[in-house]
């Protein structure tokens, strides 16, 4: 379970890995956040390797998205699995970010 | 409730998903919805014990999360018991309103009211119990189908 970070073009993509949950948000919020004091502006959360996504991910996800559009940034979201879209469904989260079905298309006119 | 599991566990998060994985494990055969036993039910306890460990036990490492759980066919019940004083869940406003949508807290009992069949606290707010009905095998539904409407 963890974070993997790669620059793709002027991007960096962050590969969740296992789970988005209570006990390791924190560590995405703080590598998110490094990166945006850093300078980086375009971000895509991958979620291809994982599993689950609990409330407090999902708080995290939309505290980081609103840190870096008051920045002039855009985060997105990739690869949502079933169980995880029907999270951001229920909580009507889909309306405030834009998923996109594979990274690719995320990364596309980021 | 007569529990056949009873796990009682540190005040501490990073115990969560261990919890929440082997009562997964235990509940495997308790009914023919797969869908529904790995998402819903992982919500239901995974969103009771994150409350009850940084709310109801205010991140206390002292105190403890008791979870007890009792499988039937096709019921799966599960009562999460914090040390706390509780709260009173009618006062949760809902995350899906436009005026919320853009909190960052405020999501768990929501999800669980969704994705569980039951959910019902005690008078004082610190113990929760989640009842998830399944399909017995052979029964022939759906789950995937049945998830949101839970």
């Amino acid at each position: 379970m963890g974070f993997q970070v790669e620059k793709v073009g002027d991007a960096l993509v962050v590969d969740v890995e296992g789970q988005l949950i209570v006990g390791n948000r924190q560590e995405l919020k703080q590598r998110v956040l490094e990166e945006l004091e850093k300078g980086e502006r375009k971000f895509v959360v991958d979620f291809e390797k994982t599993g689950y996504i609990d409330s407090s991910g999902l708080g995290v996800l939309v505290s980081l998205s609103k840190k870096v559009r008051e920045q002039g940034g855009e985060l997105r979201l990739a690869n949502l699995n079933e169980d995880l879209k029907t999270l951001f469904e229920l909580t009507k989260l889909d309306t405030l970010f834009h998923i996109a079905d594979s990274r690719e298309a995320a990364l596309k006119g980021l | 409730m007569a529990p056949d599991l009873v796990l009682d566990i540190p005040n501490d998060l990073a115990s969560i998903e261990e919890a929440v994985t082997y009562v997964m494990q235990r509940c495997a055969a308790c009914g023919d919805d797969p869908p529904k036993l790995r998402l819903n039910l992982r919500v239901g306890l995974t969103e009771a014990l994150a409350n009850a460990m940084l709310y109801g036990n205010d991140r206390d490492p002292s105190k403890r999360v008791r979870v007890e759980v009792a499988f039937q066919e096709s019921v799966i019940t599960a009562r999460i018991t914090d040390e706390g004083r509780g709260f009173d869940p009618h006062c949760i406003a809902d995350p899906t309103l436009p005026a919320n949508r853009a909190k960052p807290v405020g999501r768990g009992i929501f999800l669980m009211r969704k994705l569980l069949d039951e959910v019902h606290f005690n008078d004082c707010g610190n113990s929760v119990t989640l009842v998830l009905r399944l399909p017995p095998y052979g029964g022939g539904e759906d789950g995937a189908d049945r998830r949101a409407s839970a």
